[in-house]
Order: C-alpha cells, then structure tokens, then sequence
C-alpha cells in the first residue's frame, strides 16, 4: 500500500513538476493550475501547522487547564480574535487595533537590533587597522573596505551637488556598487539553476530512475 | 510582427532546451570537477571543528521544501560533521516546514544500514573519502560505500532532538537567550523537556557551543546574528541560499558577527569536500558549472548581437 501511494506521489509531483515547466513556454491552464495548488496548500498546511503547534499548545491547552495562571493569554487571545474581524466590512475598523499592537511591537523591537547590529557594529567592522595582518593581500583588502564603504555611502550623499572632484568618489562608489551587483546576479543565477538541478534530479531519479 | 515573436519564442525555447542538458547530461555522466574551498567555508568548518566534544549545539532549520536542493546537503554535512565530533544536536525551526526538515535530516542520517534501499545509494567515486579513525568512540558511525555516514547508534534525546517550530522570530530568540526550556516546554513530539538528557544544564543560549542557522530567508540567519550573537555573545555561523548570501557577507568582520557562511550548493559542496565525502552537493555541482558556463557564453552572444545590431542601425541613420 505504502509503495503504491508513493508511485502516486510522484506522478502527482510529475505532473505539477511540468505543469510548471509548461510556463517557459506561455501561460496556460496547467501552469495556472499547479500555481493555484501551491498556494492553496501552502496557505492550508501553514493554517493547520500554527492551529496544533501554535494556538493550542501556547494558548487553548494552558488558558483551558488552569486559567487563574494564565488568564494573561487571554489578551493576546482576543487580538487575534479582532485581526479576523476585517473579513466583515462594516467592522473592519476594529481589526486595526490588533493591527497597530503588533506593528508597534515589532518596530519597537526591530528597532534596537538594527541600530545594533547593522548600525553600530557594522559601523565598528569598518574601524579597522589596515596593517593589523601584514600581508599584502590582507592590506590591500582592509584599504577597499574603507574605500568601498566611504565611496559607497558619498554615493547616497545627496545634499551636494555631485561635479568636479565631488564627483570622484561618487564615481568609485558606483563602481564598487555595480561589482556587488553583479556578485548578486551571480549568487541568484546560483540559486535558480540549483532548483532547476534539484527538480531535474528527481525526475532522474525518482521517476525515470535513470540515476541512483 | 508575428514571425519576429514566433522567432524570439523559438530562440528562447531553444536556449531553455539547451540549458536544460546541460544540467541533466552531467547528473547521468557526472564528471567529477574539483571545487576550491573558501575562507569563508573553511571558518565554518573550523568551529564546528574545535568545537570540544560533548559540547551542546543548536541547529535552525529555517526553511522549507522549495530550497531543499540548496540547504538539505548542508544540513546533512553539518550534523554528520556535529555527531563526529561527538556534539550534541538541539535543533529548533523559525519556519514552520523546517520541523518536517529537521526530522528528515536526522532519520536519514540514523538510519541503520538495512534501512537504506540500494535506491538511496548514489554510484559516486569514494576516493576522496577521509581514512576515519575507528577507535575513537565519537567518530564510529557506519560508513556506507557511498561515503553517507549513518549513525544507527544516535539515539533521540540524548545524541540530538527537536525542538520544533517556534512563531516570533527575534522574539523567540530573545526568550531563548533568557531560558530556552521556558520557550520551548516540550520538543516537537510534545516530551518534556526535562525528561530530555539531552537538555540537562542547558538553560540559556549561552550554555550553547555555537549556533548555525540554515536560513532560506527572514526570519533565519539575520535575526540570529541580531539577537544571538550581538546581544547574547553566542557564536553564530550559517548556510543561506546563494540569493541571499552576499547580504550576509558584511557580518563576517572583525566583530565576528558572523562566523563563516556556505552560499548555496556550491557552499555545501566546498563543506563535502572538506569533510571528505563527495554527498549530494558535489554531485550536482558539475551540472551547475557547465549551466554557468553556457550561461556565460549566451551572455556573451547576447551582447555581441546587441552590439551588431546597434551599429547597424547607427550606420542606417548615418547613411540618411
């Protein structure tokens, strides 16, 4: 039985797999389809997933089993409970408070980790002794940090206008920009041929067994 | 009109074809290509490396089925490379699938030879394959003709365990930092934590030798570095997808936010090759070099093209 459901699995995945596939080509009904099932289940195993991992063990269990300890939850309970309200026009207004708590916190909270760590540390990572490691290559890489980071922040400088020998930094900047760009495309052509390697592996092997 | 798109339609699907052999011919014929390894890599090996045994460490499995190709061989490495070194595994998700993630890594890696259809077992060269030594009792895992390691011996709740799945991201790690057993009462499999040898004297993160996020995306490896390093002082590294690994390359300074990163397949082929297997990493990374490769050649005709055909239509205006 177990073997049988798991040749219809991959049959199943066969043909969500060219269905998608069929998109390279144009549009069409299958691409649309197979589309729509991923972020149908997507959306379903993720509502499932937070209702028995989340809701109930973090809230239903501890507020049901002893409710004197926990009757705090019962806050954060009704919250939810409003942030749904926005499915009823006439009331959608409540469902903003709910809203406004949760943008609220998380800004409050980001806010210091980011000031942190992609501020002051990243600001300090910059303060570097360029002879600290005396090797040329190492020397050569401290200069372009500090290079790069200075021409790559007067880049965004926008309160002068950028000519004459203003304009050199500026320059250097987007070249140092346009290489981290490019590092980027690099990266991301990276990634999508290793899902397309990751796909065509399992028609290899899954389904053709061509390959062990 | 028409026989212009009719044309760019057939060139594309040409190009798509082509594209699509060249990653699929090296997967039936691999040939075995070298690949360098990076600083970067190497910094991650290392801490894994001289980290003491015994010690306790915590994985994040922070993503899902659709980067699996990407992050699953790292994951793989890293808890092979964490159990030979005799490590303990806490692993803990912030994306909800990463659960399901973590437990395929640790049944595949626990499964007893017998368990292992021949389908599983990759024909791949064996050469690489570092001599291990059989006496130490840490480094005793069975190892298969395919150099997958398999430590049938690891038992759940001692050698390793899940978490599971936390929503809140830098919240969740924030309350980690304060008391881990308080954010996660119960593993994935709802035991308590304190029936769990594997969590005795480990109450904040700090009591963790390190942490690796294997992170598709946010919330991952950024809010890790955030939260874990920058405000708890624990060691942090990670493995990312290759979109989102020049993001993190600035976290490696000399702050040490960040302690070495594996971007992409090609990180977790450079991290096979440093443990001396040659896994599923090193298998792909011949397809991804020669799709590079014609990706590069197609680039490069592309704008020879765009080229020719700018100068013909400068040299058509010149001439009126």
């Amino acid at each position: 039985m177990a073997e049988i459901m798991t040749t219809i699995g991959v049959w199943i995945g066969v043909f969500l797999t060219f269905s998608i596939f069929s998109f390279l080509y144009r549009d069409n009904p299958f691409y649309r389809f197979a589309e729509q099932v991923f972020v149908g289940l997507s959306a379903a195993y993720g509502f499932i997933y937070i209702i028995y991992n989340v809701l109930i063990p973090n809230l239903f269990t501890p507020v049901l089993s002893d409710m004197s300890q926990n009757w705090l939850l019962i806050i954060p309970g009704i919250l939810g409970i409003l942030m749904l309200v926005r499915i009823y026009p006439p009331a959608e207004w409540i469902s903003r408070y709910p809203l406004a708590v949760v943008i609220g916190t998380s800004a409050g909270i980001s806010l210091m980790f980011y000031l942190k760590s992609d501020f002051m540390n990243q600001i300090a990572a910059t303060m570097i002794n360029p002879f600290a490691i005396p090797s040329a290559s190492a020397i050569s890489g401290s200069f372009l940090i500090i290079l790069g980071t200075i021409c790559g922040v007067y880049f965004f400088y926008f309160s002068k206008k950028q000519e004459g020998l203003f304009a050199i930094p500026s320059k250097i900047g987007i070249w140092f920009l346009m290489i981290s760009f490019g590092a980027s495309f690099g990266y991301t052509v990276m990634a999508r041929i290793s899902l397309l390697i990751g796909r065509i592996e399992f028609l290899l092997r899954d389904w053709l067994h061509i390959i062990k | 009109m028409s026989y212009i798109n009719t044309h760019v339609r057939w060139e594309r699907m040409t190009l798509f074809g082509i594209l699509f052999l060249a990653v699929m011919i090296p997967l039936i014929l691999p040939i075995g290509w070298r690949t360098d390894v990076s600083p970067h890599v190497q910094m991650v090996y290392d801490l894994v490396d001289k980290t003491p045994p015994g010690s306790a460490i915590l994985i994040s499995f922070d993503y899902e089925p659709s980067t699996m190709p990407e992050l699953k061989p790292m994951a793989m490495s890293l808890v092979d490379h964490a159990w030979q070194k005799g490590h303990k595994v806490i692993a803990v998700a912030l994306w909800p699938m990463g659960v399901q993630m973590a437990n395929d890594v640790f049944s595949e890696l626990t499964a007893s030879p017998s368990e292992i259809s021949s389908d599983e077992i990759p024909d791949v060269q064996t050469t690489d394959v570092k001599e291990k030594d059989e006496s130490d009792e840490m480094m005793t895992p069975a190892v298969s003709a395919n150099s997958i390691r398999r430590y049938s011996s690891k038992r759940y709740g001692i050698d390793y365990v899940n978490l599971g799945f936390k929503s809140g991201a830098m919240v969740t790690i924030k309350a980690m930092g304060r008391n881990i057993r308080e954010t996660f009462p119960t593993d994935t499999f709802g035991t308590p934590i304190d029936s769990l040898p594997i969590m005795d004297n480990i109450v904040h993160l700090r009591d963790l030798a390190y942490i690796i996020s294997l992170s598709a995306g946010d919330p991952g490896l950024k809010q890790w570095i955030m939260v874990a390093h920058d405000n708890f002082k624990v060691k942090v590294s990670g493995g990312t997808t290759a979109v989102s690994a020049p993001g993190f390359l600035p976290y490696i300074n000399n702050r040490n936010q960040l302690r070495g990163l594996m971007g992409g397949l090609k990180g977790a082929a450079e991290y096979e090759k440093l443990m001396g297997t040659f896994g599923p990493a090193s298998i792909k990374m011949d397809s991804q070099s020669i799709a590079h490769v014609i990706i590069l050649v197609f680039i490069a005709i592309g704008n020879v093209r765009s080229f020719r055909r700018r100068r013909k239509q400068r040299q058509a205006r010149d001439k009126e």
